[in-house]
């Protein structure tokens, strides 16, 4: 026996916890949506679809007691993000805030707003780590996805967020429509020296779920971005760090979503309102504390909406008695609400579900022709950007959802 | 850096760049922060990576560790679990001490 037992197989990822314990846990990953303003109007955005109704913001004081209080439970990482997070003009003070406090602080920008004062600002308050957003590799189908042209402004930020020190993350969000650049996007990450490059496969809420008709890749698709990846993982080793967050809509079995409901993370909206995940607000039925209204120590503890999907009381058959459960936690409560229409229904993409006719019915619907190979008498849908006005519109009802 | 690999005893080693270590109150434990992700370390961990600040060589945390511990038998698992730290990035090594 020596005097440091354990020492060899030292560390535990924090949260691979397993087991379905009622009991709260530690919130270690406080996101925080700062804002929904954004000057890009990406297609396959995870905000709300309704977030132009979202009004009156947290102000700096209130961002500062909220920091206190995520902490005091035991937050360590803080994701600083909108909409986009530089349209604050206190983002520097709520870094500094933040960094005061010992959090973990990650800006995840989409680059528009980032200048060198700025920077430097940042990076004397005390940012850790800033994750850049690009659509695409390529200028065009950047440019068209956000509605904006950023393209060589983001490469111009990459360039400022190394001369800083800072490490990189890049970010790129994949979808039917640049699934096939995955190699480039990964080239894309090596040339502006990404530390880690998330390739992140849309998830199917909010705008995404508005378009999703355009923007879900075929099978085959998924497969050769799948190898791709692999190929380059073998390939440049460490240098670069591919996070490659899969789509399960294509699988048998569902993903725990936000690592559990209530076990991880809480997420505030720029208005206050503390969620269990990002589209947690379109949920019916589920009363979401605000942080006006009661601490976040009893929100995390005592809220119903943080209660709701703990442990496995609340599980329908045949999540309940199936030894996967702990595995999954009946997967992801926002996609059973969007294809099923009850929040609290298994799962669809479990190939156990009753209801799991509902995604094959998505995926092997046939998919859309590329534009240019259109006849003209069909008419296709065209994207719903981001916007303020997109937003209204479907509000107002002047625009209605494809569901 | 394999198992046969002897460690440069005389270098110091130290936090590498892309981490943050810190001590964690809610989770009695120290942890290893990077971008969007954390390592809870346990405590022979937290106390080898502790002493990692560029500034101590292997040999002079090998004999501090012996002393805090009051053991002689620690060398071999300190120097696997600086193996593994450098396979995965957390430390990085200096010919020099750090200012």
């Amino acid at each position: 026996m020596s005097a440091l037992p354990g020492s060899n197989a030292a560390a535990t990822a924090a949260t691979t916890a397993a087991g379905l314990p009622l009991t709260a846990g530690v919130p270690m990953w406080l996101v925080a949506e700062l804002t929904y303003r954004c000057p890009l109007h990406c297609a396959f955005c995870s905000n709300p679809v309704d977030f132009a109704k979202v009004q009156s913001e947290l102000s700096t004081e209130e961002w500062f007691r909220v920091l206190a209080e995520a902490r005091a439970l035991g937050a360590v990482q803080l994701g600083l993000t909108g909409g986009e997070p530089l349209s604050r003009p206190d983002l520097e003070l709520l870094v500094a805030e933040a960094h005061r406090l010992g959090f973990y602080t990650n800006l995840i920008t989409s680059g528009v707003g980032l200048n060198e004062t700025r920077m430097r600002a940042l990076k004397d308050a005390g940012l850790d780590h800033v994750q850049l957003s690009f659509q695409d590799s390529t200028r065009e189908l950047n440019d068209f996805l956000s509605s904006t042209r950023t393209f060589e402004l983001k490469r111009r930020v990459a360039t400022l967020i190394k001369a800083h020190g800072f490490p990189m993350v890049m970010n790129c969000v994949v979808h039917r429509l640049n699934i096939d650049h995955v190699g480039r996007i990964i080239e894309l990450a090596l040339e502006i020296g990404a530390e880690y490059l998330e390739l992140a496969n849309t998830q199917f809420y909010g705008w995404a779920d508005l378009n999703r008709a355009q923007l879900l890749p075929t099978r085959e698709q998924l497969q050769r971005s799948d190898a791709v990846v692999a190929d380059y993982r073998q390939r440049i080793g460490n240098r670069l760090r591919i996070l490659h967050v899969i789509s399960d809509l294509y699988e048998t079995r569902p993903k725990r979503c936000m690592n559990g409901w209530g076990t991880t993370f809480m997420v505030i909206a720029p208005d206050g309102l503390v969620m269990p995940c990002h589209a947690a607000r379109m949920l019916p039925g589920i009363d979401l504390p605000s942080v006006r209204g009661a601490s976040l120590a009893q929100i995390w503890l005592d809220s119903p909406a943080f209660n709701r999907f703990r442990g496995d009381q609340w599980m329908p058959e045949p999540c309940r008695s199936c030894p996967e459960k702990a595995k999954d936690l009946g997967g992801c409560r926002c996609q059973a609400f969007l294809l099923t229409g009850d929040v609290g229904a298994t799962d669809p993409v479990c190939d156990k579900s009753p209801l799991h006719s509902k995604v094959l019915e998505i995926i092997n619907a046939p998919p859309l022709p590329p534009a240019t190979q259109l006849p003209q008498q069909v008419t296709v849908r065209p994207l719903v950007f981001r916007t303020p006005e997109n937003s209204e519109r479907l509000l107002s009802g002047a625009l209605t959802t494809p569901l | 850096m394999d198992d046969s690999t002897p460690l440069p005893r005389a270098c110091y080693p130290r936090i590498a760049r892309l981490y943050r270590f810190q001590w964690e109150a809610a989770q009695n434990a120290y942890v290893l922060l990077f971008p969007e992700g954390m390592v809870q370390l346990n405590g022979p961990a937290g106390e080898i990576l502790r002493r990692c600040d560029g500034r101590q060589s292997v040999q002079a945390i090998i004999a501090d560790l012996r002393s805090a511990f009051q053991s002689d038998a620690i060398d071999a698992d300190v120097e696997a679990f600086l193996r593994t730290a450098t396979n995965d990035g957390w430390v990085e090594w200096r010919d020099t001490v750090a200012p």
